[in-house]
């Protein structure tokens, strides 16, 4: 479905809020600027010729390498990427939008990043969103139920990063 | 004074103050280990809150520290009523991402095999939503059948639940020599069998009480909340990836002649030899859910003897599975499988150079088939609750991460 003709269409109308393309990955994917992702996911789905009105999946990749010697081979700076694989019922065609965020706001380490949220566009955004809050630590700013959904309220930290480090002890219970 | 749409059935007199009641996590109809919390007042539900966590096997932390192939015996575990259909997933995940051709038999055998694990999970799925509603009888119909699957699937893996047989590059092994004339043998047998289900349950005067008009779920409100399979299909919308999914998974299904299961009005059962719809039956209600279910394991049946057939005939051999410590080029793909409790999804990530994912995620139906029932159930009675949770056929290993 992304191809040449999708992706000028795409930037036609949002320009520059259409950060990056790239057509040769097995599955072509778009980049949006995080500010704007609400917008282009509210038109990818309501565009009669997309209707993209089927949210598969949302998921957080960590960019970060704790190896130092591998850290340095590394061609990428350390980031996360918000991927979102949404696919059109009427049309039987996938489409993969990403978003790039910083590893922490503000570079203090400890302040997760945060993101529009797209639960108003596709309800199941809900439960995706809280479980990428939940293990790989992005803030969905606008969700209306941001807890966390398979760890307990109060656990520290969030599994899915690279850097995550297992607590000693639970409650009493050993980690490590 | 509560907000249910029950007035009519509920007397003010027996209305109580608003209670808290915890449904599980061990309670048999909530599958083990998902606790529902429900705000009540008398018998009605003013609102559900699911929660989920209870097992947390941390699959997709293990999937960024193995290599594609040592992950498989991972997916038997998630949906572990289905396993065959969970290597095949995975599979064609790294296949696709490693650009991967495969023999026609190979093809053919995956087939055959994911189409027996879908009818194995569906009686599970059938016996166990009788267990939901009170009764016993069709569990052990169901679990009797299901038991010759197993002997089947065992035969060819040595494995009777978590199988690793489907596995990037291939299957493990051809089948055995026999394999085929007893499988032949199981439909044969187990096909006059199906009408016996219908009586238990399909056609049962308390069965349709209990679960005609129950739980309505929209065709639009099965899309905005992600279903998918039955759940989708039972909401009245024609879409099966086995016929609309990606090339790669679709060209498996190419040749085979089979009817995506969904009512196109009113014409439902096309062939008219399974029992009409009931007149309480309202499309997308959970009684709909059960019926696509049983009506698919008929296609499903159909698919296995088309695939024995093709499978006589293909060419080639079962096929090289990847190494262990195969090289994932650098790259990213995502792909769905329709398993028999909707759209499996998984997502492989490589750095190129490695032979780990740098991520391996695995988007799961159960997990956004669950995620309705928040909304499916509220106005209703507590009563009508493990129905609409049963009528979702939900596996909470699926639902884990």
């Amino acid at each position: 479905m992304i191809d040449e003709v999708f992706v000028h269409k795409l930037k036609q109308r949002f320009g520059d809020k259409i950060s990056g393309v790239n057509l040769q990955n097995v599955d072509p994917w778009i980049e949006v600027v995080p500010a704007s992702v609400v917008d282009v996911c509210r038109y990818l789905k309501e565009e009669p010729q997309i209707a993209f009105d089927y949210l598969n999946s949302i998921c957080v990749v960590d960019y970060c390498e704790t190896d130092p010697k591998k850290a340095a081979k590394a061609k990428w700076e350390p980031h996360i990427e918000v991927v979102y694989h949404v696919s059109s019922i009427r049309h039987k065609t996938t489409g993969v939008l990403k978003v790039m965020l910083p590893r922490w706001k503000d570079d203090v380490e400890g302040r997760i990043p945060e993101l529009p949220s797209v639960a108003s566009v596709w309800r199941t955004a809900d439960w995706h969103e809280r479980e990428a809050y939940d293990l790989s630590g992005v803030l969905f700013v606008g969700h209306q139920n941001l807890r966390r959904i398979l760890c307990p309220e109060d656990w520290v930290g969030h599994p899915l990063r690279k850097d995550y480090e297992m607590p000693l002890e639970y409650h009493g219970i050993r980690g490590r | 004074m509560s907000n249910t749409n029950h007035s009519d059935i509920i007397e003010l007199d027996v209305r109580t103050d608003e209670m808290l009641v915890n449904m599980g996590p061990q309670h048999p109809s909530t599958h083990g280990v998902l606790r529902l919390v429900l705000r009540t007042d008398g018998e009605v539900v003013s609102e559900v809150v699911p929660h989920i966590g209870y097992l947390h096997r941390c699959a997709e932390k293990i999937g960024e520290n193995l290599t594609p192939r040592q992950f498989v015996p991972y997916t038997d575990r998630m949906d572990y009523l289905a396993g065959m259909n969970m290597n095949l997933g995975w599979s064609l995940a790294v296949e696709k991402l490693l650009n991967y051709d495969l023999p026609e038999k190979v093809r053919h055998t995956r087939v055959i095999i994911a189409e027996l694990n879908r009818i194995a999970s569906h009686l599970v799925g059938m016996g166990t939503y009788g267990l939901d509603l009170g009764t016993f009888s069709p569990f052990l119909y169901a679990f009797r059948e299901r038991e010759k699957i197993l002997d089947l699937l065992e035969w060819v893996c040595g494995a009777r639940l978590t199988y690793s047989y489907i596995t990037p590059g291939g299957v493990t092994a051809d089948l055995p020599s026999d394999w085929i004339d007893k499988c032949r043998q199981f439909l044969d047998q187990f096909e006059p069998q199906i009408p016996d289900y219908h009586t238990l349950l399909t056609t049962n005067a308390i069965f349709i009480k209990r679960t005609a008009g129950i739980g309505i779920m929209s065709a639009d409100m099965a899309i905005a909340y992600g279903c998918s399979g039955p759940v989708l299909r039972g909401s009245g919308v024609d879409h099966d990836l086995r016929r609309d999914g990606e090339p790669r998974y679709r060209s498996m299904y190419k040749g085979y002649d089979f009817e995506v299961i969904v009512e196109k009005n009113g014409s439902y059962p096309n062939d008219q030899v399974y029992p009409a719809v009931p007149e309480e039956a309202i499309l997308g209600d959970c009684w709909h859910r059960f019926y696509v279910r049983m009506l698919e394991v008929i296609q499903a049946i159909k698919l296995i003897r088309q695939g024995m057939d093709f499978y006589q005939e293909a060419s080639g051999d079962w096929g090289t599975p990847i190494k262990l410590s195969a090289k994932l080029p650098q790259g990213e793909t995502y792909l769905e499988t329709e398993c028999p409790r909707g759209q499996m999804g998984f997502y492989v990530v490589s750095d190129g150079g490695d032979s780990i994912p740098r991520r391996a995620r695995a988007r799961s139906s159960c997990f956004s088939n669950l995620s309705v029932v928040e909304e499916l159930c509220r106005g209703g009675l507590i009563a009508d609750i493990p129905a609409i949770v049963g009528s979702l056929d939900i596996v909470m290993g699926e639902i884990d991460r």
